[in-house]
């Protein structure tokens, strides 16, 4: 049994970080009235545009011949975090300098995301004329894996919690700083007033658009890294289309599952991580692998559940930011 | 002071006259085409003229193709008509998706559990019946939640997606043909037993989208339950103040919303796929929202609104495979579009006024 669980626990976790990047975002963007549907497709683009940095690199450090770990660990990172908040001013200026509809420019992003995700890695190669044949980046990726030197030796207690690589870390801390931040300090005050009721937060002198596009957008480069993290560690650096799934839809649902705290969001992250490979685990036979199908739909149903249990209880505390999903326009007071 | 005062404020409009809002959307439409292309030729270094031919030869190069890209429109127009009740009611149905595979389901399993065993009008009279049924179902369940205790109906629904999914996927393993495909194959194939096709096999479709846009239009505009659906959406308290019971309104609403969902996949398994893959609806329960979202509930620009899109989807597919790209290239094409028409809303409803110019009209 506890063999079973120090290979499944990390497993989990593994699963879990990117989630904890994307729900970390979400709860900070959705604390200032933006409920950002694009998500999945922010931590497509993110993805890919550490992908594509990262394909560039390896690309002219084969050519000279000469390769950096740090270059390597750094272009990924600055192409990420530039995409992704590429991706959440186009939000912000859809949704609160033009006032659209934060669902429908939602959804148009996760559109336009994953298609960008997708067409960039289907067409990588064709597009730059290489001449790979597929897009793998083991170089960036060994560079991206490498944990603590001394978790090996330390038996169960390292590879549980000292086997990550360093992204995993830092999703955790930013999860704890979101968490501090919206807590403890007056930006985090103010930023709430704003997703609350942004008339008397304008009332109060807080300029509310300055707060909603910074907000989304850095809520928007948390969970772009989430991709980073997903193509770089956990698939080794190889993207294949698609591969990313649902998991942006899981972290908006664990946002949910979290009721809009950071901190409750790691470990409902690692649950949910643990939920979504849960079917590699439970048995099956090679006559009903249709079973294996519906093992995957666990973590959905649980979400679903969690949903209508929130709803029931319906405690104040545990309510959405307000004006979720609502555009602030000082003259309709 | 005078640096101090910002250099533009915003008001909002009085409506304007239609030729202008259709102009400005149709000034947006133009601005994003523009975009597009420009997209597609750093692609593809393609020029400007070439673009538009491959667009125009990937919709309607031939006679086959013209009538796939009516048949799709058709399809996503129907979709879209299907989720606009719930969202005129301010119901976030994004779970057009799940509704439509679970409709595509429930005819994909009379098709194969009942072929033989029955005449053929049976069958198809149970697969209209079980498939509108499930989709309906697949619906109120979120709608019950909401009605109920006011459950997040975007989260809701669009979780009810990959159940739906994950039921197909399972099932798509016990139904596999031949054994150890994985995939369910065209269901019926030598027989074509329990087919539906009127003419030739991509009419069905264009027509119940055609008789569907008018029902929607009137069931909309012209009936008690159309008022009762525009009341609950502008404002749920007045709603329940002049005796609407909302939590009724929202599951039968929905129920019709699924509903249709679910015929979509009826017309999908037994009238274009003859298969049932979890791909069956390919996404156009979302894209379906925002063709609903950016025609403004109205049933008849929704044909225009999703034909641009199929047509934009067909011709940018035909460019990417004339080019060995992703096929994906239509979807970054399709965002452009949406972010253009859904951005140019703001120019509809308000105006910008610049410092300068106030100061001239008060001099």
């Amino acid at each position: 049994m506890f063999g079973f669980l120090s290979t499944f626990i990390p497993r989990a976790i593994v699963q879990g970080i990117p989630l904890i990047f994307g729900c970390t975002g979400e709860i900070l963007t959705e604390k200032s009235g933006n409920l950002n549907l694009g998500i999945p497709g922010v931590m497509y683009v993110g993805g890919i545009c550490g992908v594509i940095g990262s394909f560039f690199y390896e690309q002219s450090a084969a050519a000279s011949g000469q390769f950096s770990n740090f270059l390597a660990l750094l272009i990924p990172l600055l192409c990420c975090l530039a995409g992704s908040l590429l991706m959440g001013l186009l939000y912000c200026f859809l949704t609160v300098t033009l006032r659209s509809n934060q669902n429908v420019t939602g959804l148009a992003m996760t559109t336009f995301g994953v298609g960008f995700g997708n067409f960039f890695g289907g067409s990588l190669i064709k597009l730059s004329k290489s001449s790979m044949t597929s897009v793998v980046l083991s170089r960036t990726s060994l560079v991206y894996k490498t944990a603590l030197p001394f978790a090996s030796s330390l038996g169960w207690f390292g590879k549980l919690f000292l086997s990550y690589s360093f992204l995993a870390y830092i999703a955790v801390l930013l999860a704890l700083i979101s968490s501090y931040l919206l807590k403890k300090t007056r930006v985090g005050l103010h930023l709430r007033a704003v997703g609350e009721s942004p008339a008397t937060a304008d009332a109060a002198g807080i300029n509310i658009s300055r707060y909603k596009y910074m907000a989304t957008c850095i809520g928007c480069m948390i969970a772009g890294l989430g991709g980073l993290y997903y193509v770089m560690d956990y698939a080794c650096g190889v993207w294949s289309n698609d591969a990313f799934g649902d998991r942006g839809w899981l972290a908006i649902a664990l946002v949910i599952f979290a009721i809009w705290r950071p901190g409750t969001g790691i470990w409902s992250s690692f649950l949910f991580g643990g939920l979504y490979i849960l079917y590699l685990y439970l048995p099956t036979t090679m006559e009903h692998m249709e079973l294996k199908e519906l093992y995957k739909m666990i973590p959905y149903v649980m979400t679903v559940v969690v949903l209508i249990l929130t709803s029931m209880r319906n405690k104040r505390e545990n309510q959405p930011p307000a004006s979720l999903g609502l555009a602030y326009f000082r003259e309709e007071r | 002071m005078k640096s101090k005062e910002p250099v533009f404020h915003i008001v909002k409009r009085d409506d304007l006259p239609l030729y202008k809002v259709i102009g400005i959307r149709l000034i947006a439409i133009l601005l994003a085409l523009a975009v597009c292309s420009l997209v597609t030729i750093l692609v593809t270094k393609l020029n400007p003229l070439d673009v538009f031919r491959a667009v125009i030869k990937g919709a309607f190069g031939s006679t086959r193709k013209t009538w796939v890209t009516m048949q799709n429109t058709s399809v996503l127009l129907l979709i879209a008509l299907a989720v606009t009740p719930a969202f005129k009611m301010r119901f976030w149905n994004v779970g057009g998706e799940g509704q439509v595979l679970i409709g595509a389901w429930a005819a994909a399993a009379c098709m194969i559990n009942l072929t033989g065993k029955v005449p053929e009008w049976f069958l198809i009279v149970a697969m209209s019946v079980t498939s509108i049924f499930c989709g309906a179902v697949w619906a109120a369940i979120p709608a019950f939640f909401k009605a109920k205790w006011n459950t997040n109906d975007t989260l809701f629904t669009l979780m009810m997606n990959y159940i739906a999914t994950q039921l197909v996927a399972c099932f798509a393993i016990v139904w596999e043909n031949p054994k150890g495909s994985g995939t369910i194959g065209i269901i019926n194939n030598a027989t074509e037993f329990g087919w539906i096709h009127i003419g030739n096999k991509y009419l069905l479709p264009i027509l119940v989208a055609l008789v569907m846009t008018i029902v929607t239009y009137i069931y909309l505009n012209y009936t008690k339950h159309g008022y009762e659906i525009a009341v609950v959406g502008e404002s749920e308290r007045t709603a329940r103040y002049i005796g609407i019971k909302v939590d009724r309104v929202m599951i039968r609403t929905l129920l019709l919303s699924g509903g249709v969902c679910g015929l979509v996949g009826l017309i999908l398994v037994a009238g274009v796929n003859h298969t049932l893959t979890t791909t069956l609806a390919g996404g156009r329960g979302f894209t379906a929202v925002m063709v609903s979202w950016m025609s403004h509930f109205n049933p008849f620009t929704m044909i225009l609104t999703s034909f641009l899109l199929v047509f934009l989807n067909r011709g940018a597919s035909e460019i990417a495979t004339s080019f060995s790209l992703n096929t994906s290239f239509s979807d970054i094409l399709t965002g452009i579009i949406i972010f253009f028409i859904i951005g140019c809303e703001f120019f509809i409803r308000y105006s910008i006024s610049f410092r300068s110019s106030a100061r001239a009209k008060e001099g």
